[in-house]
């Protein structure tokens, strides 16, 4: 199922590559936006809400409790009746084959469902992935129905007591028997999301002396696997986690995934997808953040009036809506995108499986900005929330102590946001190296322009957003200015240079983020006009005022700590100059965001 | 078999009600729509029936275009066909009206619907529509069973519940507990699109009320929490503030 609001651009334009929006301006009539779900994508979004609403939200308790095992695998075989854990497999394999962004769609709002949401993240993506990107015909016809349909459950074991962040550097073994008819697996894997009830695992194992890890299909009756209780967790206290022991579990070599030492590869790609749906998840768990925070607002009554009348509630309320809708506009831009280049691939003869690899690994950029972006604004949503209910947001019969403690986990897991950070700026600059990306042109162009005469004048442009283009045309000169400072002084050292990495990270991400949000709006506004769009870019001016502001904080840091004398006072000449902006009342935007909230008493948009 | 259950589009139960244009019209903007959830009982038991004994399901709907989510809904819960009226339910014998016109040369077993839509909760209809077809018409049906050419149904009276027989065919006004509602599942949406969805105009009979205005029940006033105690005072704010006793 694809959507057709972008077809017809799509045939006209190039191919869109990762991680050029920081060099390229995007035509908003080529993006993506929510607005665009088809009538069945809202269904499913839907059957999602309803599933949560009859099944998951009513027993939130039970399911932490963890006093039941069978539980959650009782809800995921609920979620598999309705064919929610079959959304990406293809239907010659008992699924359903919906597109990247449909997919997504499913994981935002399911997002919302505390432990059973990384329950089912964890089965339909890094437990069933694996084997439908990697595996051959006869691993895919064994496994994936039964994963579709939820009769199994899968989980991923890559992490282990010395090897988290550093995954390739894992201590389980596998080695072959004389017979060559299977391997043995010996080793120790912790953090394993499902590890209680799964009946298959993603495994992966060093074979003999191997430099890198190869990936096995192992099933829980293959013997020699045992493990350790529940661990007790600070949030997600219903998700099963469990430390999985192997010894001598006998895998037949049929079940090696894909080819030896191809596992560092399968895990990194499988993680790439794993991270935007991450975000996609958290943009959802933030969505029901802000629901109950608004609707506590509009009944808690202090002195005498609602405390959804005050300004710094408003204030609250506005900032975490503006960060979602965000957020939100840079997931489905970036889905569509992934799905674009899935078609295109496809069309030029790649096998579908293949094709949804690399279309996710052309903009793994992105999936690693919105593992950050969204897990952080998670975060900020949730502990506002928590503000919002005051004292009783403390107490752990309100909604925002779950809310609260689940969210934390998003920044650690599926690749840490500081991992994630200095990915983003890794591959940039890898693509740069090798050619895939003219990061040098634009880079040169800035020098130039920083040599030039600066425009003191406001922009006489009248075009719609013309002042927000400029700005962000701007934020993203000055992340090519210090990045390609750094570059230069730090050349192959660069990458130890952690805490600069993080500064250039954050100037992507914001840039990213803010141009999402604009395209979005502006084709919005192109649809609908602009009075029935006041909201909506209130939201975008809050949001791109403030990632400028970020962009020039991480700037200015990044400049102290490399540049000294002329070029450092060149260079922060050149950050104010490309992070000036014009006088915006950022304290009466919020209060019409957050009236529009208050008044409809829940998120929106 | 063929069921036909008549289902309305209504707001979502927790909208925020509004009127606009001097108070006489609905506020539509930001609301969300569901099928009304007393058919949506009748609709699960519809599909319920259809897994027991086959037979067809049609939805049909007295609404403008506006409702073809909502009805494509019905579709993916498990109905196999639908039709659309198109026009606005502007009152019950209206839609009395539309739907019997609709019935009445069709052979339907059996015509379900929620007792009561959620929006201008008439409860009307099903006897409207028993009456144009000269069908015998039950509400608020709690269980319904099929015995050949006989439904055994059980339904809520004043302090209690009667169990009465009728023959096929019937018209039922649904609540629960009669089925669980269901959930969409993907096949269901995914096949939804694909089912035939028939609009046809309605039968010219105009409404035979006039809507003049909407009004909000007055906001609910502030409540004086006394303690369990202090009946002195609850007995003088009742005498002299409620002026009640």
């Amino acid at each position: 199922m694809s959507t057709t609001a972008t077809e017809q651009s799509k045939e006209t334009t190039e191919a869109i590559k990762g991680g050029e929006f920081l060099i390229k301006e995007t035509d908003a009539k080529d993006v993506f936006i929510p607005e665009e779900w088809s009538e069945e994508q809202k269904m499913i979004a839907q059957t999602c809400k309803d599933f949560l609403k009859q099944e998951i939200l009513t027993r939130l308790d039970e399911i932490d409790s963890m006093k039941q095992p069978e539980l959650m695998p009782s809800l995921l075989d609920k979620a598999g009746e309705l064919g929610l854990l079959g959304t990406s497999v293809p239907e010659e394999y008992g699924g359903f084959g919906m597109n990247f962004n449909t997919s997504m769609l499913v994981t935002e709002v399911l997002g919302a469902g505390h432990s059973f949401a990384v329950a089912i993240s964890a089965h339909t993506g890094i437990g069933t992935l694996p084997i439908l990107y990697y595996g051959n015909d006869e691993q895919k016809a064994k496994y994936l129905p039964k994963l579709a349909s939820g009769e199994w459950k899968a989980s991923y074991c890559l992490t282990e007591p010395d090897s988290g962040s550093d995954a390739n550097s894992g201590k389980t073994k596998a080695k072959l028997t004389d017979d060559g008819k299977h391997y043995i697996i010996n080793g120790q894997k912790m953090w394993i999301t499902n590890g209680g009830f799964a009946d298959v695992f993603i495994v992966f194992a060093k074979i003999d002396d191997d430099k890198n890890l190869s990936a096995f299909i192992v099933e829980k009756d293959f013997g020699g696997i045992t493990m350790n209780e529940e661990e007790k967790k600070m949030g997600i206290k219903g998700s099963s986690t469990r430390q999985i022991f192997f010894n001598d579990c006998k895998v037949p070599v049929e079940n090696m995934l894909s080819e030896r030492e191809n596992g560092f590869k399968i895990a990194v790609n499988i993680l790439n997808i794993g991270r935007i749906k991450l975000g996609a998840a958290a943009i959802g768990g933030s969505k029901a953040v802000i629901d109950n925070a608004v609707n506590y607002a509009n009944e808690r009554k202090q002195f005498g009036t609602a405390i959804s009348s005050f300004g710094a509630i408003k204030h609250k309320l506005a900032e975490m809506a503006t960060k979602v809708y965000a957020s939100e506009s840079a997931h489905y831009r970036a889905g569509q995108n992934i799905d674009d280049a899935y078609e295109r691939l496809v069309q030029n003869g790649m096998e579908p499986a293949k094709a949804r690899l690399k279309s996710v690994e052309e903009f793994a950029i992105e999936c690693a900005i919105l593992k950050v972006h969204g897990s952080e604004i998670l975060d900020y949503v949730t502990d506002e929330g928590v503000q919002i209910y005051g004292g009783m947001g403390f107490s752990a019969e309100s909604p925002m102590d779950r809310a609260y403690r689940d969210a934390r986990i998003n920044r650690i897991f599926e690749g840490t946001n500081e991992i994630n950070r200095m990915l983003c700026i890794d591959m940039l600059l890898k693509r740069a190296m090798k050619g895939h990306l003219d990061l040098m042109k634009p880079a040169m162009e800035v020098q130039k322009e920083l040599m030039s005469i600066p425009d003191f004048g406001a922009s006489d442009d009248e075009t719609l957003f013309a002042k927000e283009k400029k700005a962000l045309l701007n934020l993203k000169k000055a992340g090519l200015m210090v990045a390609g400072a750094a570059v230069q002084k730090f050349m192959q050292k660069l990458s130890s240079e952690q805490e600069i990495l993080m500064n250039l990270a954050d100037m992507l991400i914001e840039g990213y983020v803010a141009e999402s949000c604009l395209l979005r709006v502006e084709k919005l506004v192109a649809q609908k006009g602009e009075d029935a769009m006041k909201i909506e870019a209130d939201m975008m001016r809050v949001y791109l005022y403030e990632a400028v502001e970020k962009a020039a904080s991480a700037g200015k840091e990044a400049i102290y700590a490399f540049a000294q004398g002329d070029e450092q006072r060149m260079m922060l000449m050149g950050l104010k100059r490309f992070t000036k902006l014009e006088p915006f009342n950022l304290k009466d935007a919020r209060r019409r965001i957050a009236d529009h909230i208050i008044e409809k008493n829940e998120y929106t948009f | 078999m063929k069921i036909l259950v008549c289902i309305t589009h209504v707001p979502d139960t927790t909208s925020r009600i509004s009127f606009t244009n001097g108070d006489t019209e609905f506020d539509k903007s930001g609301v969300q729509y569901i099928i009304g959830p007393y058919d949506d009982y009748a609709l699960a038991r519809a599909v319920e029936l259809k897994e027991q004994s086959g037979g067809t399901i049609t939805v049909l709907n007295v609404g403008t275009a506006e409702t073809e989510p909502t009805i494509r809904k019905a579709l993916a819960i498990g109905a196999d066909e639908a039709i659309r009226v198109n026009a606005e339910p502007t009152d019950s014998l209206f839609v009395a009206n539309e739907i019997a016109n609709v019935a009445k040369d069709a052979g339907y077993d059996l015509i379900l619907m929620g007792r009561e839509s959620i929006d201008f909760n008439g409860g009307m209809v099903h006897g409207m529509v028993g009456e144009l077809l000269g069908l015998p018409s039950v509400s608020p049906v709690m269980t319904l069973d099929l015995d050949g050419d006989t439904a055994k149904m059980t339904r809520e009276i004043e302090g209690g519940k009667e169990t009465i027989e009728v023959k096929l065919p019937f018209v039922a006004g649904c609540q629960e507990p009669i089925a669980e509602w269901k959930i969409p599942n993907m096949r269901g949406i995914m096949s939804a699109r694909t089912k035939p969805l028939n609009v046809v105009e309605p039968s010219s009979q105009a409404a035979a009320t006039k809507l003049e205005k909407y009004e909000m029940p007055p906001a609910k006033g502030e409540v004086k929490m006394i303690d369990a105690d202090n009946v002195e005072e609850l007995v003088n704010l009742l005498k002299n503030e409620a002026k009640v006793i």
